[in-house]
């Protein structure tokens, strides 16, 4: 039981961070019908900038303000530089250069960054508490409570104010809402720096449990876009739910199975959804008319 | 002989039912039209038919076999072809080779032949190239075999899909609006190779919106409206028939019409 | 008449004359090994262009059918005593069984839904590869026994350029055939059509599970040559930037242009040989290429020239 317990702890943890990939995916791609590889290089940067940025002398709340900004701008430059001067390309090709923008980035970071793996000092202490005989540490909480808020901060901004209906807008029907009015590119820009923020925030957050280096952002990417693809691209609650399953299918995996074949549950995961239920568990089927 | 022939034939989308237990009986040989206003549900019927969409309910029997659920190439091997309202051109391939592709169910080599070039490739493409360029120049497009498609007028292109369907040999070809934005020239010729395809005994379904081209060439015309079979008979029959004219019309136009054919 | 250009099997006879000249003006025997390892790649490019540049699929999870084939010819000679040479073709098998099980679920897929499978099939191949240390060597990897023909081991950059090019040449016959053939036209059918395609009678998840099998094959014939040629294999070879590398190599030489296939190997094999510097950027000039290329010349080179020389002669 307590092992069990143990499981489903560290899996959420993790399984908090893929949902905050997740969201970020689902957040880009609903205002623009693409998938962005490079939403794991936004957590890799967070938490490698924030890394060097205290190793520079800086106090770490600065640090990590530096970097959410720094990430922030980084997706901006992503959306306008290689993104907007390929619209209308098939989506294919937009993967293509969103992996394009992922391997650049990364290489970027081996290069200004370094190799190695860094850590960052946790925000409440590394003493694990005991909760129904497991251990939980305190960042870990910190970490599904930052994603809780953000999940939350997130729908209440869509859902009440009048920006957040205009992202609805030009997720439903771009065309429609340009129509209206919206400028549909701020729009997409605000979804990539939202998105990118929303990742430099969760790259902080895990480095102190899990590490960084300038590799890890492939992994989360693909592990994120699984969590999107079964709770149902698309659906912000799905990536939510999506994410923490992946996390839980994860850390059970490894515990009971073999954790050399963790990484793997989450793209049989992939495989065995878009074979099956393509839409995943929340999302809607399109009707294409010929 | 009956070629086609639907029974309560329904599809639904989303709650809204796009098709509601259409009837067809189309004879063997005829030209058959589908009119209707925007949106009662014709090209839905096309895709019906061709097996892009599968009915909710009903039935649909193609000379006298149940094919109801088959997929369009299992169709298309059961002798139906049909042209897109939207073109679906092939347009990086030439001319010619959109036409090929029209014969594809009758070339008989396998992918280790297609591989190694064996000598009956080159027997097969001669023998498919010399018919589509046949079937290019049924439409007047024999000029153009070796011109990218993409690269020709759009009077051109509905000519083309209309060739590369006739290339297959269809025993029932579905027509999807063929003389859309046509002008009234492309349209008599449109007539002219509808005639022509008839004659040679393939039945001709269309789906059209010019009432001129659909009056002169049809045996019979069936009208629907919402999804359902409003009327049904030759063109005179439909022409006069007051529920079809107030559907096209409105209530008030179809007085104003009554007062014209007066 | 057919004139110069129309001839079917033109680019083949192109190679198999670059094959043959290229030696003339190497310096020294380094370039033998450039020589060879970009035809490997070349081979793998081709079958990999004719499944996304000639079909219109895409996959990039491709290197996992590299490693597939690089494996297999250690495998097959260290733990069941197989002669290497058998083994290429084992494992070309092997990969296009593989090809054809995961191909019937996630060909019905399409655009970033089958491009996110494939990477998922790709990833998986190389986690299986990395962990099976028992079978595999691990992440190390393990050392591949020499090929050896009729006693004669063969040995050496020139040996392999010569073989490389021969299956390159190969290759290219038919991949051509393949394009000039009724599975071309229609595998050309369904990239711009699929329900027209249909619609025609053309069965197009066969014909695509088809490619996908062809295309597999392929690679796994040059990643079996590259862990001969190299006398080592690592589970990189089935890597994801391994996969990615082959897709850029398809999109800088020219979506579905056979020629291409051998332009872009040639770029991205010799461009590392030439700038030294380039191991420290090498990830960093990737993407960079990647994104360039596929912002503003998605066409690739060899078409883009082909348009402009086609435009000047009017």
């Amino acid at each position: 039981m307590a092992e069990l317990l143990q499981f489903v702890f560290s899996g959420l943890t993790v399984g908090a961070i893929y949902a905050l990939v997740a969201l970020g995916f689902t957040l880009i791609y609903k205002a623009s019908d693409i998938i962005n590889f490079a939403q794991g290089e936004f957590v890799m940067l967070g938490g490698m900038t924030t890394v060097f940025v205290t190793l520079a002398g800086v106090p770490l709340p600065i640090a990590a303000l530096i970097a959410i900004i720094a990430t922030t701008a980084i997706g901006l430059a992503l959306h306008r530089l290689a993104i907007e001067p390929a619209r209308g390309a098939s989506p294919v090709a937009l993967i293509m250069i969103t992996i394009g923008a992922s391997i650049f980035l990364r290489g970027f970071a081996q290069i200004i960054f370094d190799r190695r793996f860094h850590s960052l000092p946790p925000l409440f202490g590394s003493d694990p508490i005991k909760l129904g005989g497991a251990a939980i540490l305190p960042q870990s909480l910190v970490v599904l409570a930052s994603a809780v808020v953000i999940v939350t901060l997130l729908w209440l901004f869509i859902d009440r104010t009048l920006l957040g209906k205009a992202v609805l807008a030009t997720a439903a029907n771009r065309l429609a809402a340009r129509l209206i009015g919206i400028d549909t590119r701020r729009i997409v820009d605000f979804s990539f720096a939202v998105s990118a923020a929303i990742g430099a925030v969760a790259g902080v957050l895990i480095t102190p449990i899990a590490l960084t280096s300038y590799d890890v952002g492939i992994l989360l990417a693909l592990k994120g876009f699984a969590a999107a693809m079964l709770g149902g691209i698309g659906s912000a609650l799905g990536a939510v739910v999506g994410g923490l399953l992946i996390g839980l299918f994860e850390a059970f995996a490894a515990g009971y199975l073999s954790s050399n074949y963790k990484d793997a549950i989450a793209f049989l995961i992939i495989l065995i959804v878009l074979v099956s239920i393509p839409h995943g568990l929340f999302g809607r089927a399109k009707i294409e008319r010929v | 002989m009956i070629i086609l022939q639907t029974d309560r034939l329904s599809v639904a989308f989303g709650g809204v039912r796009a098709i509601d237990g259409v009837n067809l009986a189309i004879e063997s040989g005829q030209v058959y039209s589908v009119i209707g206003p925007n949106g009662s549900g014709k090209t839905t019927l096309f895709n019906l038919v061709s097996g892009i969409y599968t009915p909710d309910d009903g039935s649909i029997r193609l000379a006298g076999e149940m094919v109801t659920g088959l997929t369009p190439d299992q169709l298309a091997r059961r002798g139906l072809s049909r042209t897109f309202q939207n073109l679906q051109i092939f347009s990086r391939m030439s001319v010619l080779e959109n036409v090929m592709v029209g014969r594809h169910r009758h070339e008989r080599t396998g992918i280790f032949a297609d591989l190694l070039h064996w000598p009956s490739v080159a027997r097969q493409n001669e023998a498919t190239s010399k018919a589509a360029l046949a079937a290019l120049a049924r439409v007047g497009l024999a000029d153009s075999a070796g011109r990218p498609a993409g690269s020709l007028a759009y009077g051109a292109l509905k000519r083309l899909e209309i060739a590369r369907a006739v290339a297959s040999d269809p025993t029932l070809l579905l027509l999807d609006e063929p003389a859309a934005g046509c002008n009234p020239v492309e349209t008599e010729e449109i007539d002219g190779l509808i005639r022509s395809i008839v004659r040679d005994g393939i039945t001709v379904v269309l789906v059209e919106h010019d009432m001129r081209l659909v009056m002169n060439i049809s045996d019979r015309v069936h009208v629907l409206a919402n999804g359902r079979t409003l009327a049904e008979g030759t063109p005179e029959q439909v022409r006069s028939d007051a529920a079809v004219v107030e559907a096209y019309l409105g209530v008030h136009g179809s007085q104003e019409a009554v007062c014209a054919f007066d | 008449m057919r004139t110069l250009l129309e001839i079917r099997l033109l680019p083949a006879l192109a190679v198999a004359a670059i094959v043959i000249v290229l030696p003339y003006f190497f310096p020294s025997a380094y370039y033998f090994r450039i020589g060879a390892l970009v035809y490997i790649f070349a081979l793998a490019v081709v079958g990999l262009n004719l499944l996304m540049g000639f079909a219109g699929q895409v996959s990039l999870g491709h290197a996992g059918f590299l490693g597939i084939g690089a494996y297999s010819v250690v495998i097959g000679p260290v733990y069941f005593g197989l002669p290497s040479w058998l083994c290429v073709f084992v494992g070309a098998t092997v990969s296009g069984a593989v090809a054809f099980l995961v191909g019937r679920p996630i060909l019905r897929l399409k655009g970033h839904y089958l491009a996110v499978a494939t990477l998922g099939f790709g990833l998986l191949v190389a986690i299986v590869l990395t962990n099976e240390a028992g079978w595999t060597g691990g992440p190390d990897g393990m050392s591949v026994p020499r090929l050896a023909l009729f006693n004669w081991q063969v040995r050496g950059s020139d040996a392999w350029y010569w073989i490389a090019g021969t299956t390159l040449v190969g290759g290219f016959v038919l991949a051509l055939n393949l394009m000039e053939s009724p599975t071309g036209r229609a595998l050309q059918a369904i990239h711009d059509s699929e329900i027209a395609a249909l619609v025609l009678g053309i069965d197009v998840a066969r014909k695509k599970l088809t490619i996908f099998v062809i295309s597999a094959m392929y690679a796994s014939v040059a990643g079996s040559y590259l862990a001969l040629f190299n006398g080592h294999v690592t589970p990189d070879v089935a890597g994801f930037l391994r996969s990615i590398e082959l897709v850029a190599m398809v999109v800088l030489g020219g979506m579905g242009s056979i020629v291409g296939s051998l332009v872009g190997a040639a770029v991205l094999v010799v461009l590392p040989q030439v700038l030294t510097i380039f191991h420290e950027y090498e990830q960093t000039l990737l993407g960079l290429i990647l994104m360039v290329f596929m912002i503003f010349l998605r066409r690739g080179i060899v078409p883009s020239l082909a348009a402009t020389f086609a435009g000047r002669r009017r």
